[in-house]
Parts: structure tokens; sequence; C-alpha cells
């Protein structure tokens, strides 16, 4: 069960992303293709990230960025077109079946919309208990452990909620539901798929609250996506912001939201409607609509809509360049 | 924090009733118990269904024995309601028995066949949709040639090949007619498979089959059971017209029996309407039955062609 944690030196990071790409094909691909169209739609496209043990990063960017297929990515629930994703020191495109069993036990997903992420056939009891199931843990056994998990998310009553079919609990619960299944088994890693986006506004800090204290006590390793600034904040020390299924600044938190680098940074924090007092309120809104992955512009990807482009963005993909302890994709810092 | 959504859990729900296992099966397989016509049908089905279990005891006679009167003449061509419920046919055989075991026969032949056309066209379809790739390719190449293959003259060709019998009917369905079934359930995999909670499924470690078994398959199962139901009645009418054409098991009496035999003796020509009219009706009723209960099922499965 431990063949994936243990015995390895401790400084290999948990998750090593490297060059990844996801190219969705388009529907009516041979049309396009004739028309002289974009046949694919670059959900992502080159991206490197790494997660030391223990460390909660937040997956900040606008709605079809790339977010969703980054956690699918980690997770092992599609495969990328290019380049490799390491669990642990090892490719997750080579394992074979009891390293895949292992790591479906290690990592782990709390789903966006919790409504849909419940077999509607299930009972509480029957979906918690199913990561038991297939990590073959005794019938007898498994009660105690599903009450266990139950607590943990400090759902009320769990002896109570067993027997209850999803559409008898509401929002607030059903997402704590979602999470003890996740936690069941203990996992080292997780991702959070915009966990609170589909509650209501009056549940969504219990549920931070407890996604925080399970992260913290069980040392976990944790993908926090949104397209919240706050709330990435409220969760994670660092933060990854992503434009158009590219990674454009990569840092810790509290620097990233005083000292914003990157122009797209820069016009995210300039949206979190909280004022900061220390902040410079002259960040520039940016131009243009909702990007459009099947066409990104050449060079800098986010140069149509950047109020300092010139020449260089369009010739030219910016590379990384470390700025303290942050990593910026843009030529304005770039020697 | 404040848990006030998390505290007043709608009130009542889980506390209700259960239903009985009954009910419960009723529900999961959605057998549409709410449609006068779909219960009228059911209502058929269920006559004719103890009608064949206990056929040995309904029946009068040996529906192939010869038989006499009682000054030992043949009793050929007796009318219905005298000595005979129904008369005898020409060459003396009791035709209400034969109507009887042609019940056994016809309700054999459609509940083996739709069973064959169910599990076969559900197979496929789970398969092609959930593995998606070559296994797709293949199994929905191999729909595309059933399509192509004509129906009747197939079950001919095969009955011609193999001996007579009424297992030939079921061979021939399973063999051809899982396309529709297999086509439509593949679709609604395509949907389901989607869906958040099967992703979740693949996360907590649940292997293919697991998924396709326990998170799909209870889903796509009242849309097989609407083939299905469509089946029974299709196999019957199928039986029918390959034992009428001649092509049939000469010793199992089956509605399509008794009308071939009553075809080939004139009895239309002679207004013998208690020989012909009673397997003609059942194989009326059978058959309309079987499309009150489809009906009724599509109304569950697509509600809004209701308005
Ligand atoms: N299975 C798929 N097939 C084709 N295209 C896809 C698929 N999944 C995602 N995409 C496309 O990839 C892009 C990124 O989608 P993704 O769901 O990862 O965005 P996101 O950042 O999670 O957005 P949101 O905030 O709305 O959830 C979108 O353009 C989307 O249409
Ligand atoms: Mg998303």
């Amino acid at each position: 069960m431990d063949a994936v944690t243990d015995r390895r030196p401790v400084d290999v990071p948990l998750v090593d992303v490297r060059g990844v790409r996801m190219h969705f094909p388009v529907a009516g691909q041979w049309w396009a293709a004739l028309r002289g169209r974009p046949t694919v739609v670059k959900a992502i496209d080159g991206v490197d990230i790494t997660l030391r043990r223990g460390e909660s990063v937040g997956l900040l960017g606008e709605s079809g960025c790339g977010k969703t297929t980054m956690g699918r990515l980690l997770l092992k629930l599609i495969e990328p077109t290019a380049g490799e994703i390491r669990f642990d020191g090892r490719p997750l495109a080579s394992l074979d079946r009891p390293s895949l069993k292992a790591f479906r036990q290690k990592a782990q997903l709390i789903f966006q919309n919790p409504f849909e992420a419940l077999n509607p056939r299930f009972t509480v009891q029957q979906s918690i208990a199913e990561p038991l199931e297939n990590a073959g843990v005794p019938a007898n056994d498994r009660r105690e452990l599903i009450l266990q998990a139950m607590g943990r998310v400090r759902l009320p009553d769990p002896a109570d909620l067993l027997g209850r079919y999803p559409h008898q609990l509401s929002g607030g619960q059903l997402q704590r539901v979602v999470m003890a299944r996740a936690l069941i088994l203990e996992p080292t890693f997780i991702v959070a798929d915009e966990p609170v986006s589909m509650l209501d506004v009056s549940v969504r800090a219990g549920i931070l609250n407890v996604f925080r204290e399970v992260r913290d006590s069980l040392g976990l390793t944790a993908v926090y996506i949104s397209h919240d600034l706050a709330l990435v904040r409220y969760v994670c020390a660092r933060t990854i912001v992503m434009y158009l299924g590219a990674v454009v600044e990569d840092g810790p938190t509290e620097d990233l939201v005083r000292e914003p680098l990157h122009p797209y940074t820069k016009a995210l924090v300039a949206a979190v409607p909280v004022p900061h007092p220390d902040q410079s309120r002259d960040a520039l809104p940016i131009r243009g609509g909702a990007p459009d992955a099947r066409n990104p512009p050449s060079g800098c990807r986010f140069r149509d809509r950047c109020p300092h482009a010139f020449d260089r963005c369009a010739a030219e993909a910016p590379k990384p360049t470390r700025v303290g302890d942050r990593t910026v994709f843009c030529h304005l810092f770039q020697p | 924090m404040p848990d006030a959504s998390v505290a007043g859990a709608r009130p009542g729900l889980g506390a209700g009733r259960r239903p009985s296992a009954v009910g419960r099966a009723f529900r999961a397989l959605k057998i549409p118990v709410g449609d006068p016509f779909a219960v009228i049908g059911l209502v058929i089905y269920a006559v004719f269904v103890l009608v064949a279990i206990f056929a040995d005891q309904l029946a009068t006679h040996d529906p192939l024995e010869i038989l006499f009167t009682e000054d030992y003449q043949l009793a050929a061509d007796q009318p219905a309601f005298g000595e005979f419920v129904l008369g005898t046919t020409n060459l003396g055989r009791d035709i209400y028995s034969q109507m009887i075991y042609g019940t056994r026969s016809a309700l054999i032949v459609g509940l083996a066949a739709a069973a064959a056309v169910v599990v076969v066209g559900t197979l496929v379809g789970l398969f092609a949709g959930y593995m998606g790739g070559w296994v797709d390719r293949v199994l929905m190449r191999l729909a595309d040639i059933a399509f192509g293959i004509p129906f009747l003259p197939f079950v001919i060709v095969l009955a011609a090949f193999l001996e007579p019998s009424i297992w030939n009917v079921v061979l021939a369905m399973a063999l051809i007619l899982w396309r529709d079934t297999g086509r439509v359930v593949r679709s609604q995999v395509l949907t389901l498979r989607s869906r958040a909670y099967v992703e979740a499924a693949r996360v907590s470690g649940s292997g293919s089959l697991k998924i396709v078994f326990r998170h799909i398959a209870p889903n796509v199962l009242p849309l097989s059971l609407l083939y299905g139901s469509i089946s029974i009645g299709w196999a019957i009418l199928t039986e029918a017209s390959i034992s009428f054409l001649g092509f049939g098991d000469a010793n199992a009496v089956s509605w399509g029996y008794m009308l071939q035999d009553a075809y080939a003796s004139q009895a239309l020509s002679r207004g013998a309407y208690h020989w012909f009219l009673p397997p003609g009706l059942c194989i009326v009723l059978v058959v309309v039955a079987g499309f009150f209960i489809s009906r009724g099922y599509e109304e569950v499965l697509f509600p809004r062609l209701r308005s």
C-alpha cells in the first residue's frame, strides 16, 4: 500500500509536472481543418509545476483557463498529450496496476458540484464506503471508519445520515460527505476543485474551515482550484496564476496580493472587492473578453489584453523569470 | 462557524416510510404502474403468464392427440361450445387446448428472446459506450452489419440450417435484434460516463467493471427493459410467421402453428372462425400489451412526450 510514498528521499517533490500539454480535439475536425481552423483546444499548453510535501497551492484563473483540466491531469483521470507528471518520483503514465491502486488511495479529489459528485442511487454509507471496498477493508470495519471520517468533516449526527440518499441532504452536507469519502483512506494529496462555488454563501466558510483543518491535521499536500483570489488567499500560502492554459505567475500568496507582478495578476488583484489599504489602486483593468483556448495569440498569450504589450510580446513567448520568491512569465521582467 | 444549513437538514425526508422490497424494485426498474395503458398491458401479460404456468391444469386434452367422439367417430371439425370448448381441427385435435399450450410456447419464445436481446444489447451498449476506442468501433461495426441483415429471411435460413425449433427464433433475435438496444444503451452510457459521480468512482479506485455495473448499468436498465418489452411481441410475431410459413417446429404447438394448420386446411374459406380466431386474437393481444407497456416506459423515460 505504501509503495508510492515510502522509501523515497524526502526531497523528491510529491508532485512534479514537466512540460505538460493537454489538447482536446474539437468536434467536426475534418471540416475545421479544411477551412484552416484549429482542430484542438489547447486546454493546457506547456505547464511546469512542482509541489513539495505538505504544501498548499492555489490554482487561480478565470473560467476556461484549464484549472479543472490541470486537476484531472494531476489525478490521472486523463492522460496528457505531451509532457510528464510524476507523483512521488514516479511517472503517472507508467504506473502498473498495484501502483495505480496505491495512487488512487493516496490522491483524492473534492468536486466542484457536490450535487453531482454522489451517485443518486447510493446511500451516504454506500458512497463513503466505496474507497474502503476498493482498498480491501473488511466489511465489518467499514462502519466505524465511515463514522470517523464523517466526524472529521464535522457532519453532525453522522449515524442518522448513513441511510440517506443525496437528494435528502443539503448542499453543505453533501460537500462534507464528498470530503469524508475523499479523506477516508487518509490520502497524502488532495485536489479541491472550487469546492464551495456551488454552495450557499452561508455554508462556504464552514466547508473552507473544515478543509483547512483536515489538511493541517493530516499534513496533506493540497491543490485548491478557484477563480476567486480571496478564497485562495484564505486557504493557500502559495498561488499559481494561470491564463489560457499556461502559468503566468507563481509565488507566495501574500507577496502576490501585496505586489502583483504580471499584468494579469494585477488585474485579478484589482478585481478583488475587499480594499487593501496598502495596495495601490491604479492597477489597470484589462481589455477584451474571455480568452479562446482554440486560438491563443502568438508569443505571450496575454498580449492582446495587456495594457503594457510591446513588440517583443508578439514575437516570443516569455520565459520564466525569478523575482524574489516568485516566478513570473512576462517580458517586462525578463532581461 | 455557524453551520445553519448543516444542522437544519430538510426535516422528515429521511424518516419517511420505507417502501416495500417489491415497491422499490418496481420503482428502480421504473415499471410504469402509473400509466393506465401500461397497467392494462401488464394485466394482459399477467393473465398469459398464469395461463402458461397452469397450462397442464387448464387444458382439457393433449393438444396433438387425435380425439374421438363417444360413438368412436373421429371428432373432426367439431363446432365450438359443444363437447369441446372451442371445437376441434379437421384432424380431431382440441383447439382450446392448443391455444392454452400455444400460450406457453409463445411466452417461452417471447421472454427468452427478450431476455437475450436485453442481455446482449445492454452488454454491448455498456462496453462500447464506457470503453470507447477500438472496443466501441468493433462493436458498432458489428451493429452496422446486424442492421444490414434482413431479419425474417435470416430466421428462415437459420431454421433451414438447424433443426426446426422454437429456439431458432430466440437465437436469431439474440444474433440480430440486439443492435437497436445496443445503440440506444451506448448513447445513454456516453452521457452517463461523463457524470461527476462516475469520475468520483474512478478517483475512489473503482475499476471499469465495477463502474459499468454499479454506477452506469442501473441507469440504463429501464431503457433496456423498454426494448425488451417491445422484443417480446416481436419474437412472438416472428415465431408465428415462421410457423405459418412452415419452417416451425412441427412438434411444438404454437399460435403460428395453429394458424398454419388452419390455413392449410382451408379453415378460412370454410368459415371455421373458432379455429383461426383464437390464436390470431392471442397474438394481437400479446403484441398490443407489449406496445402498451413500452408506451408507458417511454412516458416514464422521456416525460416530454406526454404533452
Ligand atoms: N473533455 C474535454 N473535451 C474538449 N474540451 C475540453 C474538455 N475539457 C475541457 N475542455 C476545454 O478546455 C478548456 C479548459 O477547461 P477547464 O474546464 O479546464 O477550465 P476551468 O479553468 O476549470 O474553467 P471553469 O472555471 O469554468 O471551471 C475549455 O476551453 C474547455 O472547453
Ligand atoms: Mg473548472
